[in-house]
């Protein structure tokens, strides 16, 4: 069985691979629970649209002033990526929301 | 405040005058009135070594020392270890090894362990230690330092040898 | 000491050549930022809050402005206000509102130490009486010391804009609460056979770079700022100077100077924009320079926390389930780095179901700024000591415990996303396989502990120009700080693609406005992402130096191949072309050569590192002596080796001194006791056995060189390690740093009172 709500899921015309953004622990409240979610979208922009669609409020959490909040880092694939909104995503991918870090040595 | 006094010592074996006010210490006098940068100030309490020199050849941290107190003495900084066209061993092997990351503290090592090797030419492992444990590092865990000390003390017993079979 | 490791095809990667650098540092020529000096400068001196929390009624300068030779004083008031609002800035997120209260108190003082003037006057020690003549009239509030008394319903408030969102906006000191979940813990821990818990305190700890922090300030009336200080990070120092003095960026140049240590510390800013604001007000330069005490009671240390793990295994050594709780003290504003804690603290295993929370607390000491593997030291103090136990009760050895849970490419990480190509397995199997850990251990009051740490490391920006000289040598400008023999890895990948040898490279760190922008030395970064942008820009040099022979040849580039420092045509119909030959005839040829590159670096390749210690503790003192120390860490590829190897010393050192030693010691009023090197005590010579090095080498696939970063994780797994050890040692799990000895004797006098109440029941 699959998980909850991740890609390849049915369309109309059959199986359509679909990128699959996780939902962050503290956010799932407003996604009944749901951690993993099939998305529609190109980019990071167009799934954070598509999870506003689907649930509206979530992006209120992701995004300020249109741009990814500086406190999130976004995964891509296992890979912190450093293009924000403008950020390509794959059809397969999987793209994580991750609190930002800071570091140093 | 008070006024300066005039002070006479010998720095890096120049003859050498400069006006302090009694309350600036001899790191203050180095750093500020001639410009001799290369001691460094970390901590102001004689705790962290970064500011040693050697006073008549004894490793002291130039931030506990006033400096109208060294009125006669000789000094040598770590800008006065090098000769004209050599480093001397201590600072070669400390290159050598890697010993140095940030470098902070390296001109207070270096005099030392300067110190050490002309008391001592042939230390062990646990003489080095506990003669440069008034010296902090936060960088190198001391390993490096150690090994450049150990070796830049074999290399000067080697010239010692060296000397006194071309004078023999 | 290691071996040199493999390097390969490699010429220049990989060898241990001299610092290019390294003359001017042996000889006291170095300058570092206290180095500096300017005609009529003048000299700065901060006044300091002597209160833990507390209003500020008034403040009454007149007296200190009387003083012959003052030549300015600023307060909080004299900065702009600046937005309340999280920013990028480098690898970090900074809330300018915070960071200008931060550097001098608005109206409220947060922590013994934050600074609430500055003082310009001729020489220091006129700045110094003046700072004693300010007079502040306080209102003194409780202070708030720990996240126990921070998260206690009531607890006095420390930001009263600080709230919490989630119920019904009230006041809070908690700034923020993550959390990882994944998988079912209650079937986790249902289906386990042994569970342990605890709960784990470490102690506030300091970076303790030697070097204190300096600034010196110019500001012309042309509106153009210049500022020298020694930074992690000169363009971030100018961004946020830049936000707190409310002026453009491009009106501020930053020169970094030689830095004398940071390790995360100073990656933020605190005197700069004061020695700039000064400097417009008095027209001349301003030189601030910190007191060994102002760095200890008034910069960034890294947080103490409070951290319970319950954690389950099955009798074949798998564990199933893990819950973690923890709390970070932030200081003063918020920002501690319990969310890379939470991502951390149990990286290297795959278990399949977990909750942990993590919460940023904010209390009254200084603002916490990062420290090597910001939060991961903690949290691995916690997690690696349950594991060590845990080990023993499945009877297993614990290495062998922590291979099979081991991560390994593809396993999935705490947050979610697998892992690409690590090296966990193979830094485990480089200690096992040690002579050291192969060694028998005998002696009484004798242990051997072993735990292993991860770190994410960093990318980010970077930009580096690689210009060719007329004689075939070359230069290579970065905008990254060299914190610890950089710049020789830089000038070693230069020569490595340029056929050079590495001794007709000169390396170069550049000001803000001589190198494109360049994100901070931190994060493992600078041989990864630097010298990725480094690599491409040799690359692109010798592209355009192709071009050059294609045009002396008169033949296309594509005929044209370049290898061992020489031109070669395809055809062999032409003796080869020296980088050097080629150099005397671009004038000619098209001018000068630059090599250009800058990069956001993609591919990030995580580290791991293993500890092994043996340790002896004294009976009647509980003092714990370090025998012998072993630490194994994953570079992905060591440039350097000596200086990967100084890495991994400098931060077991750090790591060692966390475990036995170092805390920040608070009075009941909240005044910081220990603000000297004497009683801030930190590993001398005289403390530390030699650390033996392995250098693991499981290259990076995101890097062309296979370059991972060494700069953080042998910091990470010290502190459990030696609780391990110690508990092997004499039978006492400590669950609090440092493991100094008034904590140690502690714990084994009870266990003695315990052990002689049972031998007189048994009588």
């Amino acid at each position: 069985m699959l998980p909850d709500g991740a890609g390849p899921i049915r369309s109309g015309s059959g199986f359509f691979p679909m990128p699959t953004a996780i939902i962050p622990a503290l956010l799932r409240k407003l996604t009944a629970g749901r951690e993993r979610v099939a998305v529609k979208g190109g980019t990071v922009r167009e799934i954070v649209a598509d999870l506003e669609r689907q649930f509206p409020g979530l992006a209120n959490h992701l995004l300020d002033a249109g741009e990814i909040k500086p406190s999130i880092a976004i995964s891509i694939d296992g890979e912190i990526v450093p293009g924000g909104v403008l950020e390509p995503v794959g059809e397969n991918s999987e793209v994580h929301f991750l609190p930002a870090l800071s570091g140093g040595a | 405040m008070s006024r300066k006094t005039l002070v006479d010592a010998i720095v890096n074996g120049e003859p050498t005058e400069f006006l302090c006010e009694p309350r600036q210490s001899l790191l203050e006098c180095l750093r500020d009135v001639l410009e001799l940068t290369g001691s460094k100030e970390g901590c102001l309490t004689g705790d962290c070594g970064a500011c040693t020199v050697m006073i008549d050849g004894r490793a002291v941290c130039s931030c506990l020392v006033f400096g109208p107190e060294v009125q006669g003495k000789r000094i040598t900084t770590v800008e006065g270890l090098a000769d004209a066209t050599r480093l001397h061993a201590l600072q070669q092997q400390f290159l050598e090894h890697a010993s140095l990351q940030c470098g902070i503290c390296t001109p207070g090592f270096l005099m030392s362990a300067k110190a050490l090797l002309e008391r001592n030419p042939n230390p062990t492992e646990p003489e080095i230690r506990y003669a440069l444990a008034g010296n902090l590092c936060r960088c190198t865990g001391y390993d490096k330092i150690v090994r450049a000390v150990t070796d830049a003390a074999k290399t000067l017993r080697e010239e010692g040898h060296d000397r006194a079979a071309a004078r023999s | 000491m290691a071996a040199a490791t493999n390097n390969g095809h490699f010429k220049v990667i990989g060898t241990r050549p001299i610092r290019h650098d390294g003359i001017d540092k042996v000889m006291g020529r170095a300058k570092y930022g206290a180095d500096y000096a300017f005609p009529g400068m003048l000299h700065g001196k901060l006044l300091r809050s002597p209160h833990a929390h507390a209003r500020i009624k008034s403040i009454n300068l007149t007296k200190a402005l009387a003083l012959p030779g003052v030549k300015a004083i600023i307060t909080g008031k004299d900065l702009p206000k600046a937005e309340n609002k999280l920013e990028q800035s480098g690898e970090m997120t900074v809330n300018p509102y915070y960071l200008s209260m931060n550097i001098l108190a608005h109206d409220k003082v947060l922590y013994d130490g934050h600074a609430i003037a500055a003082v310009a006057a001729t020489n220091p020690h006129i700045a110094e009486e003046a700072v004693r003549l300010i007079e502040v009239e306080y209102e003194v509030l409780p202070p708030v010391m720990t996240v126990d008394a921070a998260m206690k319903p009531g607890a006095p408030i420390l930001l009263h804009d600080l709230r919490n969102k989630e119920e019904g906006n009230k006041e809070t000191n908690v700034a923020q609460h993550h959390q990882f979940k994944r998988g079912d813990i209650e079937a986790g821990f249902k289906s386990a056979d042994f569970i342990i818990e605890r709960e784990f305190n470490t102690a506030m700890v300091h970076q303790g770079y030697i070097e204190p922090h300096n600034a010196v300030g110019i500001y012309n009336t042309d509106g153009q700022a210049t500022i020298y200080c020694s930074t992690q990070g000169a363009f971030d120092v100018r961004s946020l100077s830049a936000q707190v003095l409310g002026i453009a960026v491009g009106k501020i140049k930053v020169v970094p100077a030689e830095i004398g240590g940071g390790f995360g510390g100073k990656t933020t800013i605190y005197l700069e924009p004061l020695s700039v604001l000064l400097s417009k007000m008095t027209g001349a330069p301003v030189k601030l320079v910190m007191t060994r005490g102002e760095v200890l009671r008034a910069t960034g240390p890294t947080s103490g926390s409070k951290i319970k793990v319950k954690m389950g295994a099955t009798k074949d050594g798998t564990i199933v389930a893990a819950q973690v709780w923890m709390a970070y003290e932030a200081g003063a504003y918020p920002g501690s780095p319990v969310g890379a804690g939470a991502m951390c603290i149990i990286a290297p295993y795959t278990i399949e179901n977990l909750q942990i929370d993590g919460y940023d607390v904010v209390v009254n000491r200084p603002k916490t700024a990062a420290y090597r593997a910001p939060g991961a030291t903690n949290a691995a103090f916690a997690s690696e000591t349950i594991i060590d136990e845990l080990a023993d009760k499945c009877g297993m050895d614990p290495l062998d415990f922590r291979l099979k849970n081991g991560v390994k490419e593809g396993s999935a990480q705490v947050v979610g996303p697998p892992f690409k190509r690590i090296g966990f397995v193979e830094t485990c199997e480089a200690i096992k396989n040690s002579e050291h850990y192969k060694s028998k251990l005998t002696g009484k009051n004798r242990g051997r502990g072993v735990a292993t740490g991860f770190w994410f490391n960093a990318g980010m920006q970077s930009s580096a120009t690689v210009n060719i000289h007329t004689d075939g040598t070359a230069s290579v400008v970065t905008g990254s700080t060299d914190i610890g023999g950089s710049r020789a890895a830089m000038a070693m990948i230069t020569a490595e693609v340029l056929g050079l040898p590495v001794t007709d490279v000169r390396p170069l760190v550049a000001d803000t406005d001589s190198i494109g922008h360049t994100d901070v030395t931190g994060g493992s970064r600078v041989t990864f992402a630097t010298g990725m942008a480094v690599y491409e820009a040799a690359q692109d040099a010798i592209k355009q130096l192709t071009e050059r022979a294609a045009k002396v040849w008169e033949i296309k580039p594509d005929q044209i191949e370049f290898r061992d420092g020489a031109f070669h045509s395809k055809a062999g119909d032409k003796p080869p072309m020296a980088i050097k030959e080629l150099a005397k005839r671009l004038a000619r040829t098209g001018g000068p050569i630059t090599g250009r590159a800058s990069v956001n670096a993609r591919g990030v390749g995580p580290g791991f590192a293993a500890t092994l210690v043996d340790v002896e503790v004294d009976p009647d003192t509980a003092k714990v002596k370090l025998l012998r120390c072993t630490i194994a860490q994953d570079a992905g590829r060591a440039i350097h080796p000596s200086y990967v190897e100084g890495q991994m010393q400098g931060g077991t050192a750090q790591g060692l001194g966390w475990a036995l030693n170092e805390e920040y010691f608070y009075d009941d009023k909240g005044t910081l006791r220990n603000t000297g090197l004497l009683d801030y005590r930190m590993p001398t010579c005289l403390d530390l056995p030699m650390i033996e090095t392995i250098i693991v080498e499981v290259p990076n696939p995101g890097h062309p060189l296979g370059v991972r970063g060494v700069g953080e994780v042998s910091i990470v797994p010290p502190p459990a390690a030696v609780a391990n050890a110690i508990f092997h040692a004499v039978g006492i799990r400590m669950m609090e740093t440092p493991m100094s000895p008034p904590k140690l004797m502690k714990e084994m006098l009870k266990k003695r009172a315990a052990e002689n109440a049972q031998s007189a029941a048994a009588d």
